[in-house]
């Protein structure tokens, strides 16, 4: 393969979701839940616990039926839940077998590349397996039944911080090769810079952002400067912070604008993800944005 | 050239390669005719999204830095730093002659860092009408 710099198709959507909903008894764990994910895309899932994460993700795969609105994937799915499931008295090579069996599509050497890669014996049952490995073991199923559109719920989540980076350059890898689209919860937001490129924000089962993650950040700023009611530039206040005589204001610029110049004593600086993601979750705590 | 992301950064990813593409290049480490790396080998060593990758590449294509050329990769056209080396020289001086006289007044590397960057925002704010979207590299 080569690198051509071109386009890549952004037209074609891989995951939608329309007014869904879905109710547990009487309590409403998402709603109102609209997004379009385009191919080949990266999404990351973020949200507080409890936000509705693993249930957007249950739904979109098809493991749980939707109360309202409705949900669909192009091609096939795969899902990896939070358990990182495995049978404990099967081997890595018994669930490669299984894997095999049980899907339509399967790439054996790919499966078998992923745990090479990362070190997992093939013949020692999965239950003696540490927490790390079985994860590996389910990530391998996965990757080999060559999804369109992989769902990863908490993937990093008890991996120590070097198998974090092993994984995340290995999934992009298998990204860039087979073109899925991966959509991945985490509450590891400072890692995912560069990673994923785009962002579903939830709260309290509500998508509060969703969007191409350089556009989202691009239009907020943050500025610091002299005690004031007011931030120094036209937009959405998402945050305001008043300590003696300086005033910090997180700023949604209206779309579509040319930058705004702010001069004298106010600096801006551009945002984090865990800047803008932190001060969204804060704002709907404090119910400012209900 | 091995790239990397700094996460605590609130520059975009695809800006902070193009940046370290740049200094690679002003420092001379990358020349005309030299190969970017493949963005498969970009993924794969600094775990990051080739969506990003290929974002910068075309940022430093359109700033007429590389191109791609089919089949082959992507490769450094231009130089960075055409100015003038004795130009460069004069300049040179008269800053040191300049960071030498704020030494003198007080300053300190702190003072003295803020005193620049006023002055170079202020240039910039200035010159904002003229300046493209998304090249302003912080």
């Amino acid at each position: 393969m080569i690198t051509a710099v071109e386009p890549v198709d952004r037209t074609a959507i891989a995951v939608r979701a329309q007014a869904l909903g879905k109710r547990y008894r009487n309590k409403w764990a998402l709603r109102e839940c609209t997004f379009d994910l385009p191919a080949g895309r990266v999404a990351a899932l973020v949200g507080a616990n409890g936000a509705g994460k693993t249930t957007l993700m249950t739904v979109l795969a098809g493991l749980l039926d939707a109360d309202e609105g409705s949900a669909g994937a192009t091609g096939r799915v795969a899902f990896v839940s939070q358990e990182k499931p495995v049978y404990r008295h099967f081997s890595a090579a018994d669930m490669l077998r299984l894997g095999a069996h049980l899907n339509v599509v399967w790439d054996e050497a790919r499966a078998r590349r992923w745990l090479a890669r990362f070190e997992i014996p093939l013949d020692k049952a999965c239950g003696k397996l540490s927490g790390g490995q079985q994860a590996q073991v389910a990530f391998a199923l996965a990757i080999g039944s060559r999804p369109s559109v992989l769902m990863l719920d908490e993937p990093l989540a008890n991996l120590d911080p070097l198998a974090r980076r092993e994984v995340t350059a290995e999934l992009l890898s298998e990204v860039d090769e087979t073109g899925m689209t991966v959509l991945l919860s985490t509450h590891v937001v400072a890692e995912l810079a560069g990673v994923a490129d785009y962002l579903l924000l939830l709260a309290h089962g509500r998508l509060l952002a969703g969007g191409d993650l350089d556009e989202l950040l691009g239009r907020h700023v943050s500025y610091t400067g002299p005690r004031s009611d007011v931030p120094p530039a036209l937009g959405d206040v998402v945050e305001a912070r008043h300590t003696g005589n300086q005033s910090t204001f997180l700023v949604e610029l209206p779309e579509g604008q040319p930058r705004p110049v702010v001069a004298g004593q106010w600096t801006e600086r551009p945002l984090t993800l865990e800047d803008y993601v932190l001060a969204q979750l804060e704002a709907t705590r404090k119910g400012a944005r209900a | 050239m091995e790239f990397r992301i700094d996460r605590s950064s609130g520059l975009p990813a695809y800006l902070q390669l193009v940046r370290q593409v740049r200094e690679a290049l002003r420092l001379g480490w990358l020349g005309p005719g030299d190969r970017l790396p493949t963005v498969r080998d970009v993924v794969a060593r600094s775990g990051v999204n080739a969506n990003t990758v290929l974002k910068a590449y075309r940022e430093l294509e359109l700033s007429g830095l590389v191109e791609a050329r089919q089949g082959s990769g992507t490769f450094i056209k231009a130089g960075l730093g055409s100015t003038d080396p004795e130009v460069m020289a004069a300049l040179r001086a008269r800053l040191a002659e300049w960071v030498r006289e704020a030494r003198e007044a007080g300053l300190d590397i702190e003072d003295i860092d803020a005193l620049v960057r006023s002055v170079l925002a202020a240039d910039e704010d200035g010159n904002q009408i003229t300046a493209g979207d998304g090249v302003a590299v912080l």
